[in-house]
């Protein structure tokens, strides 16, 4: 049971952040007020910048202060897992802005930045209100509220917690549920790379250089000089940006013939990297690619909003196009709702970050109230970057928006073909106009370059070129492309291993020899089994017909919601079971707007009349075409028509399975709530209070109080405090 | 006194030094200090951690 709550250090507010908090808040009344009236102009893409910067702020100054202090009842007296257990290992108290970093550079990736470039297609508008609204009352309150409760257990994951708190059906349920969605998850994103390197013999060549560079690197740190980290990043950074300019020497080079590789071939390469970068020891590649990718992703960030606040883009994109309300679009089927809430998952509300916020970063924090920046803050931070993401794509020619992104089935892959079916959505863009944008980037073509990395990247690339002076646009170009694959490889190699010892942990509850990590027969089947299976999945998304992107993006986006729903019903039952029932309603809201959107979208992709976006649809058109002998566009022989059939069968039966996993959790959890709600409460797994003996601050700038306090604490500990500031 | 870009880039050689992990060798040091342990090698310490980490795989998200 929850212990007395510390209260709120609720000074009363001064006249001064009265005015500056006022201020913050016409800022934000303004900016919303110019994007809700402004139809048909032109529109710089700052309004959306600062109601983001501004609505941010609010949120985190008052309702996540609210929810750490009120809801959740942090509590500076009682100590956290990182100080009782502290090991040096992976229980260790950490600097807050520190551990602000890790959390940061764990949660973010390639999703806040594909899953908005998409949505783009049913205007800036939704995307934007989506990602903001969301983040604020869904996403945050996710990462920081699980956060909280892990670190109140010790650190214990989703799935054990699901399991304990909720009930074994349930732990089950969760167990397979986060298993299924992250093989997904790693397929689609593996797919962003492909769509992004097939056709682009530079980017093969920056991309694969990134294997030796990371080799060398972690032999450096073995070997040359162990631990110095920040000399052997700055090395990799300079060889990495070497790489990006060497790929501009291909065709010189004459490797351009070589690299030039198809998309089958790329995914055939994937996945023996795959598997090889899950079985090597972590220091040899992970480690050390793992310092690139971090440090590429904050510099990138860093470096876009820096180009969008000089260059102040006008966007291009319509605030909300017609796809939005009939559901035609060309680069996802379905209507405004529920698709842009399913395809913008990270940013707004992602449930992969509930694996993070429950695991290593609960262990490593120092005071309870810093949940509120570490888990609240960071996804504040992710947001921001889908906002800018989003900013990228609404900055781009509509035409050629469209042309990149619309399946290769419908534009011919063509110039002369494109520019036609992009004038039969109703833009223009000529075939000339679209050879020019490929060769403004030294690309081939950006004719049906779905998967949101070639458009983010050329969005990147004008907003750069415009902010940091034109002639480098290829460079950029291919910068953005090498920073969004990068990571993404990254997050593949560690969601393998990630998943191989989930796998090599259940089967090890029967058969104890194969949970052993360290015995190869056990741990090398387990990363291939893994690998096969996103594989697969790798593959059925490159080789359908009907676009992979199409076809598998809405089905990573539900089944990332669904998992945010697991995390959120876990939220809402704590809530119940420490007897705070009246509180239930900040993570129900978001719990019940997920399910609503989740349920939708999935009895859409199955149950659908429409075979663009109900799968099982979909499969018996096709299959009735191909018993009279028919063929259906976009598919060209009977193979397409038969690999249609298959693929759209695996899609539909994943996507009801997830649906019924995360209803199994669900109504699971309500059992619960109906007997925590009679009795007020129910006992749960929380750790017994014990009292802390650090002193640190909240916030990411500390008060004058808490300063004064830390200098006192330190002088008091004479030598022990260690190696601080 | 130290002008404010003196401080700026202290601060942030203190957060890259505690964000790489390289603090904790000198944090290391300061234990056996302490405590008059006789340190071990760099190169030993360092692989301690590294074969830690190899048991403990962190996630990436999306």
């Amino acid at each position: 049971m929850s212990t007395t709550t510390q209260q709120s250090p609720s000074r009363r507010m001064t006249p001064k952040s009265m005015a500056v908090w006022g201020a913050v808040a016409l800022v934000g009344a303004v900016c919303w007020t110019v994007l809700a009236l402004s139809r048909g102009e032109e529109v710089s893409a700052l309004w959306i910048l600062f109601a983001a910067l501004a609505s941010y702020a609010i949120a985190y100054r008052f309702y996540a202060r609210f929810i750490a202090y009120r809801v959740l009842g942090v509590d500076d007296r009682r100590a956290t897992p990182a100080e009782r257990l502290h090991n040096g290992a992976d229980f260790d108290v950490t600097d807050r802005r520190v551990l602000f970093g890790h959390h940061f550079a764990a949660i973010a990736g390639a999703g806040p930045l594909v899953g908005p470039v998409l949505a783009a297609q049913m205007g800036y508008l939704p995307g934007t209100i989506w990602i903001i609204v969301g983040v604020i009352f869904a996403g945050a309150v996710q990462d920081m509220v699980v956060l909280f409760f892990s670190m109140r257990r010790d650190g214990k994951s989703l799935g054990q917690m699901v399991r304990e708190e909720i009930g074994v059906v349930g732990g089950i349920a969760a167990l397979i549920a986060v298993f299924a969605i992250m093989i997904i998850i790693l397929a689609v994103l593996a797919l962003v790379v492909v769509n992004a390197l097939a056709e682009s013999p530079w980017g093969v060549f920056s991309i694969s250089l990134t294997i030796p560079i990371a080799l060398f690197m972690g032999y450096y740190l073995r070997y040359l000089r162990p631990g110095r980290v920040m000399e052997v990043t700055a090395i990799g950074v300079a060889l990495l940006l070497l790489a990006i300019i060497g790929g501009g020497y291909v065709e010189e080079m004459g490797l351009s013939e070589a690299l030039t590789l198809s998309p089958e071939k790329l995914t055939l390469g994937l996945v023996l990297y795959g598997f090889v970068a899950s079985i090597l020891p972590v220091w040899m590649l992970l480690t050390p690619r793992d310092y690139l990718s971090t440090f590429m992703k904050i510099g990138v960030i860093v470096l876009l909003a820096i180009g969008l606040v000089i260059s102040a883009p006008v966007l291009e994109n319509q605030a909300v196009t017609d796809f939005a309300l009939e559901g035609t679009g060309p680069v996802f089927a379905g209507k405004l709702f529920p698709f842009v809430f399913i395809t913008i998952a990270c940013g707004a509300l992602s449930g992969f970050h509930a694996l993070i916020s429950s695991g290593t970063t609960p262990k490593m924090v120092a005071k309870e109230s810093q949940v509120r920046m570490i888990g609240y803050g960071g996804m504040l931070m992710e947001s921001f970057v889908a906002i800018s993401a989003l900013i990228a794509a609404s900055v781009i020619d509509q035409g050629l928006y469209f042309a990149i992104n619309s399946p290769a089935g419908v534009t011919g892959g063509e110039p002369g073909t494109a520019a036609e079916f992009v004038r039969s959505l109703g833009f223009t863009i000529s075939p000339a106009d679209l050879t020019a944008a490929a060769e403004s980037i030294q690309e081939e073509s950006l004719i049906s370059r779905t998967g949101g990395a070639p458009t983010l990247a050329f969005g990147i690339s004008l907003i750069f070129s415009s902010a940091f002076g034109s002639g480098l646009a290829a460079f950029w170009y291919h910068f953005a492309i090498m920073f969004e694959a990068l990571f993404i490889l990254t997050a593949v190699d560690a969601g393998t291993r990630v998943g191989r010892f989930m796998l090599q942990d259940t089967i090890g509850n029967f058969w104890p020899k194969y949970g052993d990590i360290s015995w190869k027969p056990a741990s090398w089947s387990a990363s291939a089994i893994v690998v096969g299976m996103w594989g697969y999945m790798l593959y059925v998304g490159v080789t359908d017909p009907l676009g992979g992107i199409n076809q598998l993006f809405p089905l990573f986006g539900i089944s990332n919601q669904l998992l945010a729903a697991i995390a959120l019903t876990l939220c809402v039952t704590l809530l119940f079971k420490h007897g705070k029932a009246k509180w239930a309603w900040v993570p129900g809201v978001a719990l019940a707007w997920d399910l609503i959107v989740t349920m939708t979208a999935s009895y859409q992709k199955v149950f659908s009349d429409d075979p663009k976006i109900g799968y099982f649809t979909q499969r018996s058109t096709y299959q009735a075409a191909l018993d009279n002998g028919e063929l259906l566009a976009p598919a060209t022989d009977t193979s397409q028509m038969q690999q249609i059939i298959t693929n759209s069968t695996v899609n539909g039966v994943l996507q009801a399975l997830f649906a019924l996993l995360t209803l199994v959790v669900v109504v699971n959890a309500v059992v619960i709530w109906v007997r925590a709600w009679r009795s007020g409460g129910l006992p749960t797994t929380e750790v017994p209070a014990e009292p802390s003996h650090l002193v640190a601050p909240s916030d990411f700038f500390a008060t004058a109080e808490e300063k004064r306090a830390v200098r006192e604490w330190e002088a008091s500990q004479g030598d022990l405090v260690g190696d601080r500031r | 006194m130290r002008s404010t870009l003196a401080r700026a880039g202290s601060g942030l050689r203190w957060y890259l030094k505690q964000a790489t992990g390289e603090a904790k060798w000198d944090e290391y040091l300061d234990h056996c200090q302490r405590h008059g342990h006789e340190p071990m090698t760099r190169k030993e310490f360092e692989r301690q951690r590294a074969d830690r980490r190899e048991n403990d795989p962190q996630s990436r998200c999306c």
